[in-house]
């Protein structure tokens, strides 16, 4: 009894949730400040990084405004729901996946887009929550932790959209929903011997992925094991995203003033290489605040998870907080030269609405699992 | 039951709970690795990565100076740098050349000739130098090109100013011409002071004066972006401007030359004795310069290059040949001044000269002889028998050591390029370039300036020049003056002379007087170029273009045209003040007197008729 771990003592249940008008209409106090705050700082770089055109940051704030409302909309279902819808979700988007990749192979070439006449629709996007909703449906089922069976079923349910998206081609988002899969399972409490298994596995599946990967997506691993080897090409985008980070130095060269990203040497600067326009101007400093930024964010859902009322509602919320880390690490580890240059935005920041929404719709439901927990 | 259930949720949650804050550990994990990763760049590589953006920003370009134009003596524009717009090619910013240049031909004409001259300058280019595609673009094509140039990254209308001779032929050989800089010349110059410049003299003044013409270059810097495009100039330094040259020459001149010469080969050299400056430097025939400043085609340089006529081939500075009888006048002095002879004294011709004891007969030009001839009538009527036995008497090596005073063997340093030495030949150089010793009859040879004795065209002027002026010997040159452009005052070029000392100064005025009765005395050889208005002194000349056998006669009528002596004259005028010294040698021309001498006295009428309507215009410069 006395050498039980200390956190075995906390009784994350006893502290009741705050009474408030923003709780009842299904909103997380810190979780929105932190957001709103994010995503405001992401508005001020987006200026700076998009050559100060008013009108991108108008189209910007326009989709955060879109998915601010979504992520509100899903805060008021109930997470019960959600638990039921599924395998429906996950369903509808393994047909549209398949939809897609038909359409594609009579268009020729890549294809990610539906068009559903209103609305043109990523379904990989869908996927993004598609993925950890279904595994954390299947490992709620049965106690935790997981038997074998169900890590496999789990693990196939996963690989099935992701060998799909990755076939698009689209490494990055494949990516990330098959990082959904495994972080819920991980939350489950996956054993480590599992784990480590599971990490033998992926290292002998590597020749495998690469033998199947396209040769841009080869070139970029090529490039990112030896940056200076294509100077011009691939290259170009490591080599001065990491002279933009390193010449803004501890304060930076000033907001609107980073050289690399104003004189264009900078590619996608508004877009994936944004945190080098960050690293640029506000300097180590301005980096390791925007970096609390998310610290915060993510310890907010983590706690979420940690004293969420069902199995269900754990293993989602702790997977959806998971995924967007992964987010932030795969893009900060991009532009910063520690990973390959994989087209994963840098998350709530980065110019673009697709992932956006979804990310917000992440939040939603962590919301929903914060605030529809029975009152004690 | 209850219990059991109620204590497996816990555990469950509990087992969440700890995978949650495990999580959070690898967070921070990552998150870590990231700031240690930022910690790297902008703390421990700030340094570096700062001269990395400052570099990509900042690039120095150069700004190259206007070359100086030329003018002759009378103000009279030689060489101008005339604007013209040409499409050029950076070949390293374009992905697929051949597509590209495809594209523009839709848009621009380009021949098969634009195409040649492009595959040629792009294998002498340095790296991302841009190379011409079309020169000379109409203001119709730079329009239609600044419309659509947007779809051709790494193409440019390049704006720059070509060198172009409004003279042409007539000063081609006395300018030379610039061309675009080649590889072996990039090895030799300043690269720094060159970087920006395409062009530079390859020949002639152009050459000699470079760096006078050329100027120094400056520099700007200026903020880029990726894409090269210039935003704005940080910092400039302006370049110096080449300086204006003024030359010496007179087009007038220069154009009374090249008439007199007409169709015939040869080469006509006139000087100014008092200062040296070269006023007319005729070499024919000649080429058109402006051919060859954006890059001549292989057809057009093969016709130059391959012609038996030689355009090429600056016979003025170049041109070796044997003087002849022009250098008796000189040989004569030697024998005066080194105590070898007298001028009174007499020698006998009888047609022939063989030295003591053989039988060969070195022969005279006049087989039954000039009979008992002094040194006077041994100019004026060229005998060179005398000259034989004078030779013998001083010996090759006095003959030789006088001969070199005069700048024989010896390039003059004269300010055009390519300059050539001749030959003044001597015991010392037989045994160290023939490896054979020196034979008697050979100095007999050289005392008619003949044999291996080789001389330019401007030597035989500068040397005439210095005899003109009494032994003042002034290196030639086409250079007057030279120019700041705006500047107030022109800075004159140095002059370069020497005296030479003959021991006795009236030993001048005996040999002048003796060249002057090559044109005014009864007998002379060039008699029929008296003028009435001022007296000319001067001396014949005929070089043997083959040997002809002992037993055989010369017989011009039924020489091959390119077999026949070569002819020479050397003058200057007037005798008592001389300001204009010419030396003419007119290729496979037969006698000096009848073909060398009339192309003088045109020369020495452009300059002095010329000076006697104005007072005091003689001397272009004032001085």
């Amino acid at each position: 009894m006395a050498t039980s771990p200390f956190w075995t003592h906390l009784d994350w249940e006893v502290r009741p949730a705050e009474p408030g008008w923003l709780r009842r209409i299904h909103i997380d106090v810190p979780l929105l400040l932190g957001l709103l705050v994010l995503c405001g700082f992401g508005l001020v770089m987006l200026y700076s990084a998009g050559d100060q055109d008013i009108a991108t940051v108008k189209r910007q704030l326009v989709r955060l405004g879109i998915a601010f409302g979504f992520m509100l909309a899903i805060a008021q279902v109930p997470p019960a729901s959600l638990r039921r819808w599924s395998l429906g979700i996950y369903g509808a988007g393994v047909l549209m996946l398949i939809a897609v990749l038909v359409i594609g192979e009579i268009g020729k070439g890549a294809q990610r887009w539906l068009d559903l006449g209103v609305v043109r629709f990523q379904p990989s996007e869908l996927l993004k929550l598609a993925v950890p909703m279904t595994v954390a449906w299947l490992l709620s089922r049965r106690p935790l932790p997981p038997s074998l069976l169900s890590i496999l079923l789990a693990m196939t349910l996963t690989l099935i959209p992701v060998v799909l998206i990755a076939k698009q081609p689209d490494l990055g988002t494949s990516l990330l929903v098959a990082s959904a899969g495994i972080l819920v399972l991980f939350i489950a409490g996956l054993s480590w011997r599992m784990i480590i298994g599971l990490a033998a596995a992926a290292a002998a599946l590597a020749p495998l992925l690469w033998m199947g990967m396209h040769d841009y997506q080869r070139a970029r691993v090529m490039t990112f094991l030896n940056p200076e080897s294509d100077p011009l090409g691939t290259g170009y985008h490591i080599i001065q995203s990491q002279i933009a980070i390193g010449s803004g130095g501890i304060s930076g060269k000033g907001w609107l003033n980073g050289t690399q990203s104003h004189l264009e040497f900078l590619p996608e600067r508004h877009t994936d290489f944004i945190f080098a326009v960050i690293g640029e101007e506000l300097g180590f400093t301005g980096i390791v605040a925007l970096l609390g930024l998310y610290l915060f964010i993510i310890v907010r859902g983590l706690m979420i998870a940690a004293r969420a009322e069902s199995n269900y509602d754990r293993l989602l919320a702790g997977g959806l907080t998971l995924v967007f880390f992964v987010y932030l690490f795969v893009n900060t580890g991009m532009v910063t030269g520690l990973l390959p240059v994989v087209g994963v935005p840098l998350p709530l920041i980065s110019y673009g609405g697709t992932s956006m929404v979804t990310l917000m719709a992440g939040f939603g439901i962590l919301m929903a699992i914060e605030t529809h927990r029975r009152k004690k | 039951m209850l219990e059991d259930s109620l204590e497996d949720r816990r555990r469950e949650q509990r087992l969440v709970t700890v995978r949650a804050i495990v999580a959070a550990g690898f967070v921070l994990l990552g998150l870590g690795l990231i700031l240690i990763r930022l910690a790297h760049l902008q703390v421990e590589m700030h340094e570096h990565f700062s001269v990395l953006s400052q570099d990509n920003r900042v690039k120095i370009q150069p700004v190259p100076p206007t070359r100086g134009l030329i003018y002759d003596a009378k103000g009279l524009l030689l060489a101008e740098n005339h604007p013209s717009f040409s499409l050029e090619l950076t070949i390293e910013k374009i992905d697929d050349l051949e597509a590209t240049i495809a594209e523009l031909a839709k848009l621009i004409p380009i021949t098969e000739k634009d195409r040649a001259r492009f595959a040629r300058l792009k294998r002498q280019r340095m790296r991302f130098q841009a190379v011409p595609i079309r020169l000379n673009l109409t203001a119709a094509e730079v329009a239609r090109f600044a419309v659509d140039g947007y779809r051709f990254p790494g193409v440019d209308v390049h704006a720059e100013l070509i060198r172009t001779y409004p003279k042409a032929a007539l000063t081609a050989h006395v300018l030379g011409y610039v061309g675009r800089i080649n590889e072996r010349e990039l090895a030799s110059i300043d690269k720094g002071n060159y970087a920006g410049t395409n062009f530079i003299g390859k020949g002639g003044v152009e050459k000699a004066h470079e760096d006078l013409l050329h100027g120094r270059v400056g520099y700007q810097q200026v903020e880029v972006n990726a894409r090269g495009r210039i935003l704005r100039t940080l910092e400039s330094t302006p370049p110096e401007p080449g300086q204006d040259l003024y030359l010496y020459l007179d087009v007038a001149v220069q154009q009374a030359a090249t008439e007199a010469l007409g169709d015939r080969r040869g080469a006509v050299v006139a000087i100014d004795p008092r200062n040296g400056g070269v006023l007319a430097l005729v070499s024919q025939p000649s080429f058109d310069p402006n051919l060859f400043v954006e890059g001549i085609s292989q057809t057009d340089y093969d016709a130059l290059l391959y012609s038996p006529d030689k355009p090429l081939y600056n016979r003025a500075v170049r041109g070796q040949y044997p003087p002849g009888s022009t250098v008796k006048p000189f040989i004569a002095l030697g024998g005066l001044a080194t105590g070898t002879i007298n001028s009174r004294k007499g020698i006998y011709c009888p047609g022939y000269f063989s030295l003591p004891g053989q039988s060969h007969r070195f022969r005279c030009w006049r087989r039954g002889g000039h009979g008992t001839v002094n040194m006077r009538q041994a100019i004026v009527q060229s005998c060179d028998v005398y000259f034989y036995s004078l030779a013998n008497q001083m010996g090759i090596e006095k003959l030789h050591d006088f001969m070199a005073t005069f700048g024989f063997g010896a390039r003059t340093g004269v300010d055009i390029s390519g300059e050539l030495p001749g030959l003044l030949p001597s015991r010392e150089w037989k045994e160290r370039v023939r490896k054979q010793p020196w034979y008697p009859g050979e100095t007999l040879i050289v005392g008619i300036g003949q044999g291996s004795f080789l001389a330019t065209p401007i030597q035989l002027a500068a040397a005439t020049a210095a005899a003109a002026n009494r032994g003042h010997f002034i290196q030639p040159r086409l250079g007057y003056a030279s120019r700041v452009p705006g500047a107030p005052t022109a800075h004159k070029l140095p002059m370069v002379s020497r005296t030479l000392d003959v021991g006795n100064a009236s030993y001048w005025d005996t040999i002048v007087e003796d060249m002057a009765q090559v044109v005014e005395g009864a007998r002379g050889t060039a008699k029929r170029i008296r003028s009435k208005d001022y007296r000319i002194a001067g001396k014949t000349g005929t070089a043997q273009v083959f040997s002809v056998g002992q037993k055989e006669t010369y017989n011009a009528a039924t020489t091959p045209e390119r077999m026949r002596d070569h002819a020479l004259f050397v003058a200057f005028a007037p005798v008592e003040d001389p300001r204009i010294a010419v030396a003419v040698i007119v290729e496979n021309g037969g006698h000096g007197g009848s073909t060398a001498a009339p192309v003088a006295r045109r020369v020495i009428d452009a300059h002095l008729g010329g000076a006697q309507l104005s007072q005091d215009g003689e001397d272009p410069h004032g001085n």
